[in-house]
């Protein structure tokens, strides 16, 4: 197995769905046996929870000072009635911040694929959770489903933010939880595959531009924006929209934008973001006070 | 393949590379030691020396050489409590040529006044690779069940390693040797598929021409 996700959307054909299908392959390569596999993840769910709590602590600040306490304001925003994106998008928006700035404050989190994209699946899996009743079991599953398509990713290009720029970190967490999303509201393999290739389509290009080259900004913001992009990819495949463009061929693409990207926009702090002068010149303060 | 390289591992933030990697290194240095460490000297290379403050790399290298895991909670507060525990640490921005951008150089003291010095990076993902032990070249990531063996380069000291090792039905996934010059001081880095008892360490450890076991149980928590 080459681990592209028309493969996953294949066996699962003949079993019941790419979270049995991931669980299975998973207890075979580890030796275990599948409940055991889906105790870690059961594991990891906990640990996703715990994450969310830490970080919308509103006292919470990373070493520099320049990260930390802004889920709070996020989830007061959405408890004042006026969020924008609505309940299920704005709690998970809120959580995906509140796990990245559990992560900028050296707190503990799962790393999903990476420590800088943390918060986007988290956000998406307990907002499901607690606004639409999905519960622990399914929510188990579709991190299985999730993990699946990190696979494909990981194994077809990279999720590395040093090689392939925020879109192979931020895009792959994003694919990750539009599937996982897609699964959730019922959607069938293949339409978890279109999901996935969406959500990378739309981050496509994203550079990564760590100020300082630290996991703060734009870090803990694109976990934010990147939940959006997982949620409207799991609606257009919901609402019966195929993806045009076969989904393995969009990871292949992400590679190819990729290798195209110049080293200064590839995690070494020196382009975009990490280049703008009133933010070098908060962190050069806030480092002096360290 | 392992699924849980994608959703995990559980690991104390900010960043994989920055901070899990780099206590991986620290605790590594620990169980080769085998013993507490009193003192240490670590040079930050690269990437490592520009930015390790702010990903509490520092707090990350000294947590591991205290024993802490990647997901431990202390790693946070460790420059305080490695102070508490008498451990004083040195830390130096160094270039090491050519050497991976996540690179880090320890030299430890154990209590027993022995010395350790050790080479490795931090290349992805939590993930690292170890390029020098006692100055002698190797490369070992440590995520498998990994037995290193110190002893000198006797003909066979390897064959009775690997003899005992096959005699408990144990089978060895890779495997490399590493010397300085003929007849002087080597290493084996053997990895297998499981994990020796206890029994095993010992008898290759009573053995005459072996110097040091080390065994790092694979990792499960990726």
């Amino acid at each position: 197995m080459d681990y592209m996700l028309r493969e996953w959307v294949q066996l699962a054909r003949h079993e019941k769905s790419i979270a049995h299908v991931a669980v299975m392959v998973q207890a075979q390569e580890s030796g275990v046996t599948p409940e055991v596999v889906r105790e870690t993840m059961r594991h990891h769910l906990q640990c996703m929870k715990e994450s969310v709590q830490n970080g919308l602590d509103e006292r919470l600040r990373s070493v520099t000072g320049l990260t930390g306490g802004q889920a709070a304001m996020l989830l007061s925003w959405l408890k004042g009635g006026r969020c924008l994106c609505g309940s299920l998008l704005g709690k998970a928006e809120a959580y995906a911040l509140a796990t990245a700035e559990c992560n900028a404050c050296m707190g503990k989190i799962v790393a999903a694929p990476t420590a800088g994209a943390c918060g986007i699946l988290p956000g998406a899996i307990l907002a499901m959770m607690e606004e639409r009743g999905v519960t622990e079991e399914q929510a188990v599953d579709a991190l299985f489903v999730a993990a699946a398509v990190g696979q494909s990713i990981a194994t077809q290009s990279s999720i590395s933010g040093a090689e392939g720029g925020c879109q192979a970190e931020c895009g792959a967490a994003a694919a990750m939880a539009a599937a996982a999303l897609t699964f959730l509201e019922g959607g069938k393999p293949q339409q978890c595959a279109d999901a996935a290739a969406f959500a990378l389509m739309n981050l496509l290009g994203l550079v990564c531009d760590p100020v300082g080259g630290l996991v703060e900004v734009p870090c803990v913001y694109r976990n934010v924006g990147s939940s959006g992009v997982a949620f409207t990819a799991a609606d257009m495949v919901l609402s019966g929209i195929r993806c045009p463009i076969e989904p393995d061929e969009v990871i292949l693409a992400m590679k190819e934008v990729g290798d195209a990207l110049p080293a200064s926009l590839r995690e070494t702090g020196e382009g975009g973001c990490a280049a703008c002068e009133s933010i070098r010149a908060r962190l050069q303060m806030m480092q002096g006070r360290m | 393949m392992d699924l849980f390289d994608l959703i995990g591992p559980v690991m104390i933030g900010p960043s994989s590379s920055h901070t899990a990697g780099a206590a991986r290194i620290g605790l590594t240095a620990r169980m080769l030691m085998g013993e507490e460490i009193v003192r240490a000297e670590i040079g930050l290379h690269g990437s490592f020396s520009k930015t390790y403050r702010g990903h509490g790399t520092d707090r990350a290298i000294v947590g591991g050489l205290m024993g802490m895991n990647v997901d431990d909670e202390r790693l946070r507060d460790s420059l305080t409590l490695a102070r508490e525990a008498g451990l004083s640490v040195n830390f130096q921005q160094i270039v090491i040529r050519g050497a991976h951008p996540n690179t880090v150089r320890l030299m430890t003291t154990g209590a027993s006044g022995r010395v350790l010095t050790l080479e490795a990076a931090s290349v992805g993902g939590g993930n690292i690779e170890v390029h020098k032990i006692d100055g002698l070249g190797v490369n070992f990531t440590g995520k498998e069940n990994t037995l290193i063996i110190r002893h000198a380069d006797t003909p066979g000291a390897i064959a009775a390693v690997t003899g005992t090792i096959a005699s408990k039905r144990i089978n060895i996934a890779n495997m490399q040797g590493y010397r300085r010059q003929a007849g002087g001081d080597a290493m084996m880095v053997i990895e297998l598929d499981t994990i020796p008892d206890e029994e095993i360490v010992d008898m290759i450890r009573a053995m005459p021409d072996v110097q040091g076991v080390t065994f790092l149980a694979r990792r499960s928590d990726v």
